[in-house]
């Protein structure tokens, strides 16, 4: 697998973590704990090789989404009652509760984590050595699939409400529509989108560890969102792929200045593209 | 018995600490409305200058008694340099977006001085064990704790009690608390609330930096120590109730002893703990525990 492929793969990952937050943020929410499912969807799947013995890929990819929804499900029931920074901060420290047992259980790996491998991919035997190519096409496929369903909700008459809530949730609930359920909704959908990035991006680095429920990871995501803005569904994608390159280069050639280049590339988007890389792709096409 | 005593006694001298960070934030963000995750960086940036400082005053000949001297100018330098540069250098500009748009602010600062920080005083950790090691070891039923570790709850019960003094009792503090009350209104009364501003965010970037000098002589000082720090300074605030100072305190209290009790008898708890803590309260009482109601605007 080429050095490109797995800038890729990563990218794809990501983007559907980020997919997520995207539909966050047209709700007016941004969570700075999406770490939490990301970092679920890697273990869960995982854990589904090493634990349980079962190495067959395209379970493990199943297995992300759906433990990090059905967590998702039960948080989801308090934090759909939360807002703007109080919204941020419980989310934060939702994924700092996993990163803290995952750090302190010497089973799992503790700060080290562990390997994993897929033998199978729905029952048909992977070519070895082979695997890594295998998944990247898949979440090429899956990813399309995601983000075309993700557009038609968006588009849809459930969705524009997301957008309704963020201007005036007030205005909303005397229209007669429930805010809470929308929300709800919204964030399981996230939750679940970012599980299926953390399966991905599991199988595309072929180990797990805590940093992935790290804040810093969450942050990451949200940078990441920023960056591409919220105005179109392929912004995540084509705005984590620039992210993961640049940091391909920067880690070459000047690892001591990664950082400090994300901090002023996010000003300079707060202050002068507000609406993210995605105002420039629509002007050229305007 | 003693052991009780012992595990109190480690639960009040981390919720001090914890308390030298979370009044900064919580000053801030009261005022302000401004939740900084550069604190973090503004306390790693503490214990450097601390360390530096310290260092080179050792290093010279000096009495090491000085060094407690040296911390105490490294606050200063942090408060006075670091204050005015990023609130007029930068969040000047910002006022009045979202307050979600400002946490992403702070955190490109946060991101930005981490680098800085690298940049200037390297990779390698830098010692200043002076501080500590002086002052000697006193005794709780046979086990020895240094002394030092009273200096830190003396300085962080009497931080708390000055600024709460200077908050409630002063011409200043009142219209510190008129300003938080109502911006829009204040200013329309003629409080500079400009200044106000500038004065808040240096004296939280100075509590910062006095959480970090304190801690310098305690443990290595490396890159990424402000990254920890700054979560859990969060969940200090956030459970006090965001810009409440006696919130800071008792919450700071509550995290402190549930985490000391918490590596006494269940030690791979120690982090689980405290979010826990958090999440707990916030579930019981959304906005913290000393948390004003906020009128709905429409």
């Amino acid at each position: 697998m080429s050095a490109l492929e797995f800038i890729l793969a990563l990218a794809l990952a990501k983007g559907l973590v980020v997919l997520g937050l995207l539909l966050l943020m047209r709700t007016g929410l941004v969570s700075f704990g999406q770490g939490l499912y990301f970092g679920l969807g890697a273990y869960s799947a995982a854990l589904l090789a090493h634990r349980a013995g079962i190495g067959d890929g395209a379970l493990m990819i199943l297995a992300g989404p759906a433990c990090a929804a059905a967590v998702a499900a039960v948080l989801g029931l308090l934090l759909a009652r939360y807002r703007e920074i109080f919204f941020a901060m419980l989310s934060l420290a939702f994924s700092m509760i996993l990163y803290g047992m995952l750090v302190k259980s010497a089973a799992l790996g503790s700060t080290d984590g562990f390997n994993l491998h897929a033998k199978t991919f729905a029952g048909i035997a992977l070519p070895a050595g082979g695997e890594r190519r295998v998944f990247f096409a898949v979440s090429v496929v899956i990813v399309a699939i995601v983000t075309w369903a993700l557009h038609r909700y968006l588009a849809s008459h459930w969705g524009r409400r997301s957008a309704a809530i963020r201007d005036n949730e007030l205005r909303v609930e005397y229209l007669g529509a429930s805010v809470y359920r929308v929300v709800y909704v919204n964030y399981v959908i996230a939750a679940a989108l970012a599980g299926l990035g953390g399966a991905f991006a599991a199988l595309a680095v072929g180990h797990v560890d805590p940093e992935t429920t790290y804040w810093t990871t969450s942050g990451e995501f949200v940078f990441i969102a920023i960056l591409g803005g919220t105005g179109n569904v392929l912004a995540p994608f084509l705005s984590a792929a620039l992210f993961e390159a640049l940091r391909t280069v920067a880690n070459q050639y000047a690892p001591n200045v990664w950082q400090m280049t994300l901090g002023v590339a996010m000003l300079a988007i707060i202050m002068f593209l507000p609406g993210g890389l995605w105002t420039l792709v629509r002007r050229k096409a305007a | 018995m003693n052991t009780f005593l012992a595990v109190v006694f480690d639960g009040v001298v981390y919720s001090s600490w914890l308390f030298l960070m979370a009044a900064g934030l919580t000053l801030i963000y009261g005022v302000m409305r401004i939740l900084n995750i550069a604190h973090g960086s503004l306390y790693a940036l503490g214990a450097y200058v601390a360390a530096t400082l310290g260092g080179a005053w050792i290093a010279a000949g000096h009495a090491p008694a000085g060094s407690f001297a040296m911390l105490a100018l490294a606050t200063l330098l942090v408060g006075v340099v670091m204050g005015p540069l990023i609130e007029r250098g930068l969040l000047k500009w910002m006022y009045g977006k979202d307050e979600i748009v400002l946490l992403l602010i702070t955190y490109a600062v946060f991101l930005i001085l981490e680098d800085a920080i690298k940049l200037v005083w390297g990779v390698e950790s830098k010692m200043l064990s002076e501080p500590y090691a002086l002052p000697g070891n006193f005794q709780i039923g046979g086990l020895a704790y240094p002394v030092y570790n009273l200096v830190l709850i003396a300085v962080a019960a009497l931080t708390g009690l000055a600024l709460s003094w200077a908050l409630y009792y002063t011409r200043r503090g009142k219209l510190l608390l008129a300003v938080i009350h109502d911006r829009e209104m204040s200013a329309a009364m003629g409080i500079n609330v400009d200044r106000v501003f500038l004065v808040t965010f240096s004296l939280g970037a100075m509590l910062a930096g006095l959480g970090g000098a304190l801690t310098a002589p305690m443990i290595a000082v490396s890159p990424g120590i402000g990254v920890e720090v700054i979560v859990l300074s969060f969940a200090v605030v956030v459970i006090g109730g965001l810009g409440s100072l006696g919130g800071a305190a008792l919450g700071a209290l509550m995290v402190g002893i549930a985490r000391s009790v918490a590596v006494r008898y269940w030690p791979e708890g120690e982090l689980f703990i405290i979010y826990f803590v958090m999440a707990l309260v916030l579930v019981a009482r959304p906005r913290g525990l000393f948390s004003a109601p906020e009128a709905r605007k429409l």
